[in-house]
């Protein structure tokens, strides 16, 4: 025997052994156990403290819908808070220890709280730390956030795999108890592809709980043999530790598949989790019902379980709570709990039934017309209080007391989209209503068939007409003989008798006077009422409280049940953990990395790299002895000035823009004019946006009459091309054209620098002039290189130097670049990052993502003359309107420091020389700034007033959040070679 | 959510970009004036219903799709290629 009170029978493999520790205590289990099971086996029945009053607690279900026995599992790295001991599996070398107490469980300190409990009532934090305001986060908060919460993290990484899946059906089965089974037997007959999803980690549901026959046998070995059948069907597919979590648009549900947490670590190569999106044609919602309290006072012992429960720790897992068990019930069903644990052997003391007319039970003292108005027992139930109908009290001593207060058909997926629950009398209970998601029906107990033979038979009647609607047909199998004994219920919600605290929600300690203290100060919508006194919140979501909470506030204002509605219910129905919510997309598999043609090399080289939205570009190239970013960025950018320098510049969005009409459509994409672009010649060119906005700027190269290439900036390579073909399918459907983006097709290297030509010369076929009068500043041509390779060579500068941007295909990029600098060593060719490029393009006073930054306009930029009055192209129209190009508005201008030690800080403010400094003084901003090693000082690009005509002023730079403040004069942008007698030579 | 591609067949939304209602397809013509361009630039109706949209199959054939749903429900009453209803609204 493993444990004091292990019976006969069950589901449970006696032959195999399961050691496990709780709070460091060794125990046995058997391998077919959960936690719970094993627990209370070994006669624990405290598991935890809860959550405000750190209340000494015990297992109140056998399922999902736990409330209470949470707690931390494993260790290490691996340690899981809030584990639901009633579906945790039992596995060898388990450790679980109890959550939210002191010292130990039995003396925990923070209990104390229990004794203040009129203090911590709904409501409490609202009113108590509203003063002093200050105090909240330095003091409350960080005692609350100690005093309350559940389990604790590990602070370590995860070291296990999660991942993400996709499936595909006809129809999906969502629960495996007797509807499932036969909606799954009954389309997997029919040739239907079916996925049957079970969250239990052994199919059959309830059949494993009960001890009711189908046809000859018992529940469980039906749903062995139905499984049996479905295993050999090679088109259904049965997933078991399989929570559906959630039902979407279209048929779309997600499901947690627990691969691997029933083992301690998972096996070689397998995930802990899956996380699948399951696309189905039909659904069926064989989810089964959660049996619900009756609250009480001091209804929170240990030992205080779910009736259904303690059947189904005894029918399946062989197992007492105690030797001695009461039952507290509104309904017949409470007493098969009495008849099941009377048959394995155990004492049951008492039957209480609140109805007048209850049923006898053959081996245990009935008290028809009682109710259980108090408890004993600090650590674990002693014994219960009974007000018999005659209105006498008395004690009957017992360990555990299983209630029983009706059964809730479970809804949840039913509302995930529109549906409203409906209120059945019969049942006194909430079952689907209302539309339904699409393709979804509900079946047996879930739909309020609560017998087994209703729920045989809804189960295969849902299969036969989900797959009519899909057009194949299915027969109804011959239904076995099952119970079918009908609902005896009288609803009832609470004791009202007693002083003390009735609990309604024992995972946020919400009782029913704080329900009444809710409805007192007016949160009486069931909304509000969940906000307010938290009833329904956490792991469980009110699984077993909703209604009780309900039932109250319904009786409190005078409404009934379903007049009071229920509270929306979300996804996921179950806890999901964040790894499986994440999947593989963690750590730097976060999101795509992709690496230049010429990354290898670079890293080679030892550059360091930046992240530029996925693309790792390279930032700058230390060399021996430079011990600061500054020394390499200022040597690459004086020596590409001096001899040439090479840059990679293959992230630059490229769209490859073909057809008769052409230039026509970049007329209309560009705002300045392209029609007349002759073939063999780049133009810059700016993209606005339908409001006027400037957004994106590039070039385009016309190689041939019918034929383009675009550059966008890195940053806006996706958005130009979907614009782009927005423009092109949405806009100008009948302009002859087509685009491709050719980004990853093409490495492009900037060759820069005084000696860019003659280091190009060496590699470029020589039957191809690149002379200053045959390919003079913004000339493209295609070319070859290094003895036939095809080339683009584009004669375009971004540094202000003689340059150019040469492109051959992706897979010879690694090898041009080997290449270029081999050719360039003559030259002491330097390589250089995105630093120096930045550096460069200041000092030239070249517009990038800093000056075009969604609020500024080509006018702003210095570029309102570019913009085209004649043609009708994106954005010319709105950037003519009123306040978009006044006299005044914000002009590009150059800063530099009136002491050039000063650094101009990116981002700081423009204020006149003299006079306040504040918002409403305000003169521009500064976008740029760099250390200008060609200048010897800092310099800046920035946005001010009127800018254009205020050349030579000394302006305050402002950066109040620093507190830094310097003097620096309004210059041109163009820094460097204003003239452009560079670019040109 | 699915839609259906008129060129591709039925794929995941996540293929898809959203980019806003179908009334972008009307660009005014560069005279209709300051309420036109207003209208067409940054007013937009809100139903609670039927709308059209505007959807790119970015991920897939690259079409730009008019597709016509119900805010409420997400029902798809229909899937078409948006340079076919820009040609029929001349």
């Amino acid at each position: 025997m493993s444990g004091p009170n292990r019976l006969n029978g069950g589901l449970i493999d006696r032959r195999t052994s399961v050691i496990f520790s709780f709070d460091g205590k060794t125990y046995q289990g058997h391998a077919g156990d959960t936690l719970a099971s094993a627990l209370l086996a070994n006669d624990v029945r405290l598991m935890g403290r809860s959550f405000k009053y750190h209340r000494p607690r015990g297992v109140l279900t056998a399922g999902s819908e736990e409330p209470n026995a949470l707690v931390e599992l494993r260790s290490g790295a691996r340690q899981e808070p809030n584990t639901r001991a009633t579906v945790t599996e039992l596995f060898h070398g388990l450790e679980a220890r109890s959550q939210n107490r002191g010292f130990s469980l039995k003396y925990d300190f923070m209990a104390i709280n229990d004794r203040f409990s009129n203090f911590l009532t709904a409501g409490f934090y609202y009113k108590t730390f509203m003063w002093p305001r200050a105090f909240w986060e330095k003091l409350y908060e960080p005692i609350i956030r100690k005093a309350a919460g559940l389990g604790s993290v590990s602070f370590e990484d995860d070291p296990d795999v999660y991942d993400k899946g996709f499936l595909h059906c006809d129809l999906l089965v969502i629960g495996s108890g007797p509807a499932g089974l036969m909606a799954a037997l009954t389309a997997g007959r029919a040739g239907a592809r079916v996925i049957l999803a079970e969250e239990d980690f052994i199919t059959g549901g309830r059949l494993n709980a009960e001890t009711h026959t189908v046809d000859d046998m018992s529940g469980s070995a039906w749903a062995q043999a139905v499984m049996a059948e479905l295993t050999s069907l090679e088109n259904v597919r049965i997933m078991t530790r399989t929570t559906v979590i959630g039902a979407f648009d279209h048929g779309i549900y997600s499901a947690v598949e627990r691969v691997s947490d029933h083992l301690a670590i998972p096996e070689n190569g397998k995930p802990r989790q899956i996380l699948w999106r399951i696309y189905s044609k039909r659904a069926v919602l064989a989810a089964g019902a959660t049996e619900r309290p009756i609250a009480f006072e001091n209804n929170d012992r240990p030992g205080v379980m779910m009736a259904g429960a303690v059947r189904a720790y005894a029918n399946r897992w062989a197992v007492t709570p105690h030797q001695q068990v009461a039952v507290f019930t509104n309904n017949d069903d409470g007493h098969r709990t009495a008849a099941d644990l009377i048959a394995k052997g155990v004492d049951v003391t008492g039957v209480i039934d609140v109805r007048p007319d209850a049923p006898k039970v053959a081996g245990a003292e009935l008290f028809a017309g009682a109710q259980v108005v108090n408890s004993t027992g600090r650590l674990g139930l002693k014994s219960v209080q009974i007000r018999l109908a005659n209105g006498e009290l008395r004690d009957l001593p017992c360990g555990a007391l299983a209630v029983s207060g009706g059964w809730n058909p479970n809804v949840h997926l039913t509302c995930h989209q529109r549906g409203k629950p409906v209120w059945n009398e019969t049942l006194a209970a909430f079952v689907p209503g209302g539309e339904l998601p699409v393709g979804l029906s509900a079946a047996g107990a879930a739909n309020g068939g609560l017998t087994t033979a209703a729920a045989l038979k809804a189960g295969a009647g849902a299969a036969v007409q989900a797959l009519s609607d899909l057009g194949i047909q299915a027969q109804m199998p011959d239904l076995p003989e099952a119970e079918d004994t009908p609902i005896s219920l009288t609803p009832f919600w609470y004791v009202k008798e007693g002083k003390g605290r009735a609990w309604i929600d024992q995972q946020n300690d919400v009782t029913v006077k704080d329900i009444k203290l809710a409805h007192q100060e007016n949160f009486r919508s069931v909304e509000h009422l969940k906000r307010y006194t938290t009833l329904g919140m956490a792991t469980d979501q009110g699984k077993t409280s909703n209604m009780g909470g309900l039932a109250v506030m319904a009786e409190l204002t005078g409404k009934s049940i379903p007049e009071t509605g229920t509270t929306i219910f979300r996804p996921p129905y179950t806890p999901v953990s964040l790894g499986a919510l994440a999947g593989r997309s963690v750590g730097k598999e976060f999101h795509p990395t992709r690496e230049t043609p010429s990354h290898k090399w670079a890293a080679e080289q030892g550059a360091e790299f930046v992240e530029v939205g996925n693309w790792l570009r390279a930032q700058w190239f230390p060399k021996a002895g430079e011990t600061h970013w500054r020394q390499s960025v200022d040597r690459e950018v004086l020596q590409t000035r001096k001899s040439v320098g090479i840059c990679d510049v293959t992230t630059l969005g490229k769209i490859d823009v073909q057809g008769k009409d052409a230039a026509a459509f970049l007329n209309k994409i560009y705002a300045n004019a392209f029609a007349k672009l002759p073939v063999g010649k780049v133009r810059y060119g700016l993209m606005l946006r339908e409001d006027g906005i400037a957004y994106d700027d590039g070039t385009a190269a016309r190689l041939a009459e019918d034929h383009f290439v675009v550059t966008t900036t890195t940053a806006n390579a996706v958005l130009v091309y979907r614009n782009m073909e927005f423009a092109r399918q949405c806009l100008w459907p009948d302009l002859d054209v087509q685009l491709i983006s050719t980004t990853e097709a093409w490495a492009q290297y900037a060759v820069a620098g005084p000696n860019a030509r003659k280091l190009l010369q060496k590699i470029v076929d020589p039957e191809f002039d690149i002379s200053n009068d045959a390919f003079p500043f913004m000339a493209c041509g295609e070319i070859t290189v290094c003895g036939g390779l095809r080339a683009r060579l584009f004669r375009i500068s971004f540094s202000g130097e003689l340059a150019y941007e040469i492109a051959v295909p992706t897979r010879y990029g690694d090898a041009l670049i080997r290449k270029l600098m081999e050719a360039g060593e003559e030259f002491d060719v330097v390589p250089y990052g995105t630093e120096a490029l930045g550096v460069m393009r200041i000092e030239k006073g070249h517009a990038a993502g800093n000056e075009l930054n969604g609020t500024t306009s080509a006018f702003n930029l210095g570029m309102g003359r570019m913009v085209s009055k004649k043609k009708d192209c994106i954005g010319n129209i709105l950037s003519e309107r009123p306040g978009m190009n006044e006299a005044g508005d914000l002009n590009i201008i150059g800063l530099r420091p009136v002491d050039p030690k000063d650094p101009i800080p990116a981002g700081a403010h423009l204020m006149n020389a003299d006079g306040e400094i504040s918002a409403k003084t305000d003169q521009g901003y500064v976008t740029s700034a760099a250390y200008s090693p060609v200048l010897g000082c800092s310099i800046g690009l920035a946005f001010l007033k009127g800018g254009a005509d205020r050349m030579g002023e000394i302006l305050r730079v402002s950066n109040p959040l620093e507190g830094t403040e310097i003097r620096a004069e309004v210059v041109s942008a163009h820094f460097v070679d204003p003239e452009g007698e560079r670019l040109r030579a | 959510m699915r839609i259906k591609c008129p060129l591709c067949g039925e794929r995941d939304r996540r293929e898809f970009y959203y980019k806003g209602a179908a009334i972008d397809l009307a660009r005014p013509a560069p005279d209709a004036g300051d309420v036109a361009w207003d209208d067409y630039i940054h007013n937009r109706e809100n139903p609670a219903g039927r709308t059209k949209d505007l959807w790119q199959h970015e991920m897939g054939c690259s079409a730009w799709l008019v597709v016509e749903r119900n805010t409420v429900t997400h029902e798809i009453y229909g899937v078409e290629l948006a340079e076919n209803v820009k040609r029929g609204m001349k």
